[in-house]
């Protein structure tokens, strides 16, 4: 009697348990804790003042844009229920406007209304002109901001926008509450240091410790849209250290869930795979490591005309020299030393998305030490006493600059040995990153002067569309002197042809018709040889076995869709 | 005694001003610049504006004295106000000195870092002097045994092994190799919030310093016993040993009063001397174990080209160096009878 009590008692109790577990498995913060580490810690979780991806990213688990791209770089409705297009008349005929109209019943995560208000505000924010917003060229050509009633903005632009997603699509411009922000705009936007450490947003989290360059640690928005997001109750973001340390706390020690931009040797991050507490995990985007070629004479007795377009290279003028130079490399193999399972060969300076990938180029995949020595006979390019190729006196010899890492270095060592087989010198030099790519003006070390005949680096665009990036190359980007030496096109490439297909591109909307400019252009620039793409890079992180639901996302933040992730039983 | 402090402390504040110009100087002539490492689609018309907003514009020496203004006039203002509620002037709007990457007060980042600073590199450093002491004293009065060898060994390994070395290794082994389900198990990332509420946090807080404290020590420790060890062996041989020893004293009075106490002075001023570097943090052990405190905050910073930033660290650590060599002169001079500053 007793025992059949308990017995029943027990059954009873297990049930109950099971109960609560299912309606457990719906509930918001029911997997606890997950800890993410990013090996750069976050500053600041404001990312109109910082360019920095680590705060991108940071910020993007608090504060939201109104469509994300998703890990195929298309775009998807976030705080919005579609994407404004001509067809849907979201935007203008005309191109230079598009309507966008927030989801219904959004909140912030202190229970106030989402409205149109906080967009008009936000983007009022970035375009002020003394509040140094990072983001500023999401807003480029943008006229003015509107609110048509409280759900519904109109953004409206100066010039025809064939893409008119600049802004509020993407991590770099998320949406934030004007209610906390008042008072923040312009000169005073630094000086919101509360605001900027913990921004109110619609996010699956909020913050509740901010330690800049430390630490920041958040809870579950109580009021996400989703109420059975997002699974996790709390969250750590760490940051600090080096990129191998983080590898390890994620594949080895299994101290945290997911691990940022692991930029390792390719070899070590393997070993450490093969601890199996965790899972490596790769994507592609449009980072792609070049070399640069310098069109005009970078020679120091030239005074202020250095690298300028007065006076062109002795003999990187010649397409036959540029063409060796660029059939001499090997690709497979600089890629599977330097970036492993990070990287894939290309030969387009514009590798993604697909509809813009050419498949003109592929020829340089294989290496033809054999064609570039015949390539430079024909062209009257002879060795020397040395063996070094001259012609009328002047000499192939190159000196070659990158910025200070690892295995850029290791490239160029590479690149030497392969050059001096097809009769070209080359003396290398490395110049440390926050000199190479910042932009004093006193500095004869930076990309854009390219004091050097010829420089590798590595350069993306954001989001999907070429357009802006493509315009690098125009002959108005051209660096020099007159324009402080600020511009993208650091060939000092030049070309009626190249400019006209822009200006063709700058008034097309069909998404077809814009793939087919694009690739035309790359292929002009890949023809040319005034670039030489190497590899394109990809995205290299980890997360532990037990975290469920990491899409790896290369044309957004890579914690874009934290809601959906959740810890295996 | 007294006048000869305050003649130091008067003298030591043209010194530290010019110190301070000295810093700003090099900062302002460093090739860097603080939008250099922002992503490159970044373009190049809002990095200017962003250097503008920054207030990279204004000569140089606008831009010293408006540092000088925030560090030696507003911040104090501001301490006041914020631990004794006393207000002068413009309380809320006062203008601090902002680093340009987190765009907030550089003190706070400072005072928000110090506690683990302190309990990591402080405690390693009393670790190391507590383990150097009775090393280098055993050395020496057992000039050559076994001990004294093994001791020699120790220190040239403490001394030649770098920090990142020796951090990564136990890291291997008791991060990695160990399962963390052992008790052996140790944590090889600090955590900051980490907050010590009762027993089991407390626990947790020593497992965590373990490792840093240690690779810290042995390289502090390594210095400090060599001292204590050649401190003692001078004097060993001195007449008022002999004397203390002819005096028929117990041999252990002899060495623990007589000759620990003399031996001491000079190694109590290497230790003195030695506590500024406490704040500038260990910034190598600091980033391998995730410590993040004011030596991955300068590294941070320089990185960043955070000029302010690192302007008021390094001048903060100046006025410690400047200070605890003051500290460690007037110790001398009371362990000391023979010296008289007058």
């Amino acid at each position: 009697m007793k025992l059949s009590k308990i017995a029943m008692a027990t059954a009873g109790a297990s049930m109950l348990a099971t109960s609560a577990f299912a309606a457990g498995h719906e509930m918001q913060g029911r997997d606890g804790h997950v800890g993410i580490i990013y090996w750069q810690a976050a500053s600041i979780l404001n990312p109109y003042l910082s360019g920095g991806t680590k705060d991108i990213e940071a910020a993007s688990l608090v504060i939201e844009p109104l469509a994300r791209y998703d890990q195929d770089g298309n775009m998807v409705p976030w705080l919005v229920d579609e994407i404004p297009t001509v067809e849907n008349g979201g935007v203008a005929e005309d191109l230079t406007s598009i309507t966008w109209k927030l989801s219904e019943g959004l909140v912030w995560s202190d229970g106030t209304p989402v409205t149109s208000a906080d967009v008009v505000f936000t983007a009022n924010y970035c375009m002020d002109p003394e509040g140094g917003c990072q983001q500023l060229a999401k807003f480029g050509d943008v006229t003015s901001v509107e609110a048509l009633d409280d759900l519904t903005i109109k953004i409206t632009f100066g010039v025809p926008k064939p893409f008119p997603y600049g802004p509020f699509v993407g991590g770099q411009t998320p949406i934030l509450q004007a209610a906390q922000f008042e008072g923040c705009s312009g000169a005073a936007a630094p000086s919101c240091t509360d605001q900027n450490f913990g921004p109110i947003g619609t996010g699956p989290f909020v913050v509740t410790e901010f330690r800049a360059n430390d630490t920041i640690s958040m809870e579950a928005n109580p009021n996400y849209r989703d109420p059975s997001k997002p699974a996790f109750a709390t969250l750590t973001f760490k940051g600090g250290g080096d990129a191998t340390a983080a590898a390890r706390t994620v594949l080895e020690t299994g101290e945290f869930d997911y691990a940022w931009n692991l930029q390792i040797a390719p070899e070590v991050l393997d070993e450490m795979e093969s601890a199996g507490k965790g899972t490596i995990v790769s994507g592609f985007g449009t980072l792609v490591e070049r070399i640069m070629i310098n069109l005009t004479d970078p020679n120091p007795d030239l005074g202020d005309e250095r690298s300028t377009v007065a006076h062109p290279h002795p003999f990187l003028s010649d397409i036959a020299v540029r063409q060796a130079l660029s059939m001499a490399i090997d690709r497979e193999l600089l890629t599977e030393i330097g970036y492993g399972q990070a990287g894939r060969p290309t030969c387009n300076v514009l590798p993604a998305p697909a509809i813009y990938a050419s498949t003109a180029n592929d020829a340089c995949l294989v290496q033809d030490i054999a064609g570039a020595n015949a390539l430079l006979d024909e062209a009257g390019w002879l060795p020397g006493a040395d063996g070094i190729r001259e012609k009328d006196g002047v000499r192939l010899s190159i000196l070659y600059q990158t910025s200070t890492n690892a295995v850029r270095q290791d490239f160029q060592a590479l690149i030497k040995q392969w050059w001096s087989e097809i009769g070209v010198e080359t003396e290398l030099k490395n110049i440390d990153a926050g000199v190479f790519f910042g932009g004093d003006q006193s500095s004869p070390d930076t990309f854009q002067k390219l004091f050097a005949d010829v420089e590798m680096y590595a350069n993306n665009f954001d989001g999907t569309d070429p357009e802006a990036y493509m315009g690098n190359w125009k002959c108005s980007e051209i660096p020099s002197p007159e324009n402080a030496w600020l511009g993208g096109n650091m060939p000092r490439y030049c070309s009626e042809a190249y400019d006209g297909l822009l200006a063709e591109m700058a008034g097309t909307a069909d998404i077809d018709e814009r793939a087919r400019l694009a690739k035309a252009m790359n292929d002009m620039l890949m023809q040319e040889y005034v670039i030489i793409p190497l590899v394109d890079r990809g995205r290299v992180s980890a997360h532990a076995n037990t975290l469920e639901g990491v899409v790896l996302n290369t044309w957004d933040s890579e914690l874009w869709n934290v809601a959906d992730w959740s810890r295996a039983d | 005694m007294l006048n000869y402090t305050i003649r130091r402390l008067i003298f030591a504040i043209p010194t530290l001003l010019f110190i301070s110009f000295i810093i700003f100087i090099i900062l302002d002539m460093a090739p860097n610049d603080p939008t250099g490492n922002l992503p490159l689609t970044i373009p190049p018309e809002v990095r200017q504006k962003i250097r503008e907003s920054l207030g990279l514009d204004a000569p140089m020496y606008i831009r010293y004295l408006l540092w000088c203004n925030q560090f030696f006039i507003n911040e104090p203002l501001n301490m006041l106000h914020q631990w004794f509620g006393w207000c002068i002037g413009d309380c809320e709007g006062r203008l601090r000195v902002e680093s340009w990457i987190t765009r907030s007060p550089v003190v706070d980042s400072i005072v928000e870092r110090m506690p683990q600073t302190l309990w990591v590199v402080g405690m390693s450093y009393v670790v190391s002097i507590l383990v150097a002491v009775p090393i280098g004293v055993i050395s020496a009065y057992k000039q050559y045994s076994w001990f004294d060898q093994a001791g020699t060994l120790v220190s040239m390994i403490g001394f030649a092994v770098p920090t990142f070395f020796t951090g990564l290794v136990l890291q291997i082994v008791f991060s990695t190799m160990i399962p963390s389900d052992h008790w052996a198990w140790l944590p090889s990332k600090y955590n900051t919030l980490h907050e010590v509420t009762d027993w089991q946090s407390f626990v947790y807080q020593m497992r965590q310093m373990a490792m840093p404290v240690t690779v810290l020590a042995l390289y502090n420790m390594a210095q400090l016993s060599r001292f204590m060890r050649a401190s003692m062996l001078d004097n060993l041989s001195q007449d008022y040993v002999r004397t203390a020893r002819a005096k028929g004293l117990r041999e252990r009075t002899v060495v623990l009063v007589h000759v620990l106490r003399n031996s001491l002075i000079p190694v109590v001023t290497v230790i003195a001397l030695g506590v500024p570097t406490i704040f500038g943090g260990a910034i190598i052990t600091e980033q391998i174990f995730g410590v993040n405190g004011l030596g991955a905050l300068l590294i941070i910073g320089i990185q960043g080209a955070d000029i302010p930033l690192v302007q008021t660290l390094t001048f903060i650590f100046a006025v410690l160096i400047v200070l605890f060599n003051l500290i460690a002169d007037i110790l001398y001079g009371l362990l000391d009878p023979r010296i008289r500053y007058e």
